[in-house]
């Protein structure tokens, strides 16, 4: 458990009066009171150093009829993380501070706890519904909310065995007692007046023209959500001025589909192929986070050889990610389809091992506590050594030859600002961005998991924070991750694939864990409580590319629309992962 | 000079294009067919193949390794006189496991007793809540139900299979899976052996 360091002594020292630690059982941390929350956050990042806050989760212990929020803050130096909370009382409304002033990157999270559990952040400066609808009634996160089709608090549901007759869910009434609706709603004469704030909230970047230039309207643009470039059903609501971007807001949520409900209603074994459709592209790397984190809780070991391999195939994973980022920011720079297709080609080879390991291309479910699921069988160990050593180095190569010169590229990339690393800090971005700026904050190095700290490899880092080092620092980790393949394949062991026995039902002592990762996109982490039952009380994702996409409002403003495309694709978005 | 990066990049395109006429070529010099072989798929999906690689589905497909899974299907061993001895016992373990909960079973009851008898009365799967996980094979103690590797399955109706539908033979199983088969099949073997050695060494001692 990431329980926090020497600060412990001095944070209580210091706010005797406002922070205590949290002595629950399997919980870590302070307790900071709500009125002393800024305060207590302002100190932490500047006196303690912890400049990174990566999560910010709410939780509804509706037994103690309580309300809390969990931050974790890092040092993006490196090291282990600060856990502290706040406890309000579960009446509406539910009232905590914000912190966007003192972690700009909490605001999305901040957004997303509202939204979903109802919990007022004072000072929010545009506390929106982010995930489900304006016109949305009740916060479906709650414990005592039910879904439509509800059927009972846990699977597996008592209907399926010993008389399982089957029935079509959507025969059960959806409109009678699970659905609920705004009073006087009418579905046919619904218009959202809600866009009005949406567009308000544009508003505030409005010039007011006090200058005397020429006065010219502005317009807004909506982009997307269906838009060829957005990498999904993203939509944008830009302001221009001429072509030039006065503001900015990303709107979420057309993939929704609650994944941290749909995991607090299933057992700790049957999430792991739901997190394979988180990052539909990177399935390994999302069970490898889920299963550290409950192993954390589980407190168990992992089988040797299964370490490898799950390092093995999170980097091919990564490998592949990566050349088809390469190749999409093409497409969005107007490249139609062959770098993108040269990239697809070799992604294709590395799905046919996953395919030969897992059983599926994208959607594994490979990973299981303790190891994984199957040996690797030889003829896949070859083919992975086939390509880590041959292939792959060339094609990287090769792909590099083949765009890294080209002046078009070069003209619309070098020089064009994403974020400097302070930015980056504050918006709570990491990953290949965050490296891009000139930080070296990568987890396999800063906070090691899994097996990392044996490899010799580099934390890829370039400088200038341009378009086109976060284009380039993409071959430097392709080529880093080579070098940890290699090192693997050499060095794995023979030996049993799993620490446990193969259990259907595993046993997970009460507590909460946050296990976190180095996923191709950046920080993907799981926040998961339980009470020790075979579900989990509180299972909530962080994934990189929501929380990194807080970043483009501010990094947009200014630039012309056509960079938007460009520098939105930088983050490397994923919808599966985004909406959630 | 202004446009060497695009003439570098250029040299890539051509000697793709170069290359996939070239392999293509050289298949048919050497008198072998590149498209619609197995040799050939299996060599497009090497580290050796060059040019462009498609797979002209649906005439060839991509060669299925043996751990591919689509949806499941119920194993039954093929008795005397076409009898077919379904190995599921209803024990209820799949349709506990199930992420999307989308297996049903019937237990059968003894009329008499009304105890369980280990056979299932009826067994059903949403086919179009499946999430293709493979769980219920993996946790399956009794070798019951597999995952297929026939995913040609869209139909204009919903695809709620019964146990009528689900029951493929051993044999077919064995023929997709032929290593698992043959590791289970030791398995169940052994474990037999160890009983009947048991029971034996019970009656000597009676
Ligand atoms: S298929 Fe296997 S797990 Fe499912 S009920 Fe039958 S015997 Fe039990
Ligand atoms: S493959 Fe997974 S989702 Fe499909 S029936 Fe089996 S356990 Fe359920």
């Amino acid at each position: 458990m990431a329980t926090p360091l020497t600060a412990t002594v001095d944070l209580i020292a210091k706010f005797p009066d406002s922070v205590t630690a949290d002595t629950r059982p399997g919980y870590g941390g302070f307790i900071v009171k709500k009125e002393n929350l800024v305060e207590v956050a302002t100190a932490i990042r500047d006196e303690f150093g912890y400049d990174l806050l990566t999560a910010a989760t709410g939780v509804d212990y509706l037994a103690e009829n309580k309300m809390e929020m969990v931050y974790h803050a890092y040092k993006t130096t490196g090291g282990a993380g600060l856990i502290f909370r706040v406890q309000a009382d579960r009446v509406d409304p539910v009232e905590i501070p914000s912190l966007v002033g003192v972690w700009a990157g909490v605001d999305f999270q901040e957004r997303e706890a509202y939204d979903l559990l109802g919990i007022r952040f004072t000072n929010h400066p545009d506390l929106r519904r982010i995930l489900m609808w304006e016109g949305y009634e009740g916060y479906p996160l709650r414990k005592d909310w039910k879904e439509p089709f509800f059927e009972e608090e846990t699977k597996p549901f008592k209907s399926r065995w010993p008389d399982g007759q089957h029935t079509f869910a959507e025969n059960k009434n959806p409109f009678r007692d699970n659905l609920s609706f705004p009073e006087g709603f009418d579905p046919e004469a619904y218009k959202p007046e809600n866009e009005d704030d949406l567009y308000a909230s544009l508003e505030r970047f409005r010039s007011k023209g006090e200058d005397d230039r020429l006065k010219t309207d502005h317009i807004v643009v909506n982009m997307g959500p269906h838009h060829p470039s957005t990498h999904g059903v993203l939509r944008v609501a830009v302001t221009l001025d001429g072509e030039t971007i006065t503001g900015l807001k990303p709107v979420m949520g057309y993939l929704h589909r609650n994944h941290d409900k749909i995991g607090e209603r299933n057992t700790y074994l049957q999430i792991i192929p739901y997190t394979d459709r988180l990052d539909y592209f990177n399935s390994m790397s999302n069970n490898f986070g889920y299963v550290t984190t409950v192993e954390k809780l589980m407190n168990i070991p992992v089988a040797e050889r299964a370490e490898y391999i799950r390092v093995i195939m999170a980097e091919l994973s990564r490998i592949q990610n990566h050349l088809i980022f390469i190749g999409m920011l093409m497409n969005d720079l107007g490249t139609m389809y062959t770098p993108s297709l040269y990239a697809f080609e070799e992604r294709e080879l590395v799905l046919d091992i996953f395919e030969a390991v897992s059983g599926a291309r994208m959607m594994c479910n490979y990973f299981r506590f303790g190891g994984v699921v199957r040996d690797i069988p030889d003829f896949a160990i070859q083919k992975i050594k086939d390509l880590v050593h041959e292939r792959l180095p060339a094609k990287t190569d090769e792909m590099e030859r083949f765009l890294n010169e080209n002046e078009i590229l070069v003209a619309r990339l070098k020089g064009i600002r994403v974020l400097n690393a302070e930015d980056a800090i504050r918006y709570s971005v990491t990953g290949p961005v965050l490296r891009a700026a000139g930080v070296p904050y990568d987890l396999r190095r800063a906070d090691p998991y899994s097996i990392y700290d044996r490899f010799d490899f580099d934390v890829a880092v370039r400088h200038n924070g341009d378009m086109m080092d976060n284009y380039l620092i993409r071959f430097d980790e392709i080529r880093q991750s080579l070098r940890i393949l290699e090192q693997a394949l050499k060095q794995i062991p023979e030996g049993p694939i799993n620490s446990q026995k193969p259990q259907y039902q595993v046993r997970v002592p009460a507590g909460e864990a946050y296990g976190r990762i180095e996923s191709p996109k950046g920080e993907l982490a799981f926040y998961v409580v339980s009470n020790g039952k075979p579900n989990p009380y509180r299972y909530h994702v962080r994934p990189a590319s929501f929380v990194n996409l807080q970043a483009v409002e501010s990094m947009c403003i200014g630039t012309k629309i056509a960079d938007f495309v460009a520098l939105l694709a930088m983050f490397d978005i994923v919808m599966g992962e985004l909406d959630r | 000079m202004y446009g060497k990066g695009i003439l570098k990049g250029l040299s890539v395109t051509w000697k793709r294009f170069w290359d996939t006429y070239t392999e293509d070529i050289s298949w048919m010099v050497r008198g072998k067919k590149r498209y619609n072989t197995v040799e050939g798929v299996a060599h497009r999906s090497s580290k050796n193949t060059k040019g462009i690689f498609t797979v002209q589905y649906p005439e060839e497909q991509l060669i299925q390794p043996e751990e591919f899974r689509y949806v499941p299907f119920l194993v039954y061993d093929e008795g005397e006189e076409g009898r077919k001895e379904v190995r599921c016992t209803s024990c209820g373990i799949c349709a506990k496991v199930c992420p999307p909960q989308c297996i049903w079973i019937v237990r059968t009851n003894d009329p008499s007793t009304g105890r369980p008898v280990p056979v299932p009365t009826d067994f059903y799967i949403d086919m179009d809540i499946c999430m293709n996980c493979g769980f219920c094979a993996e946790y399956c103690p009794f070798d019951a139900i597999k995952m297929d590797h026939d995913f040609d399955i869209a139909s204009y109706e919903r695809n709620v299979y019964n146990l009528n539908k689900l029951l493929k033979p051993a044999s077919y199983y064995n023929s997709i899976r032929p290593e698992n088969a043959a590791r289970e099949d030791e398995a169940r073997r052994a474990k037999e052996a160890a009983k009947a050695a048991k029971a034996e060494a019970k009656t000597a001692t009676a």
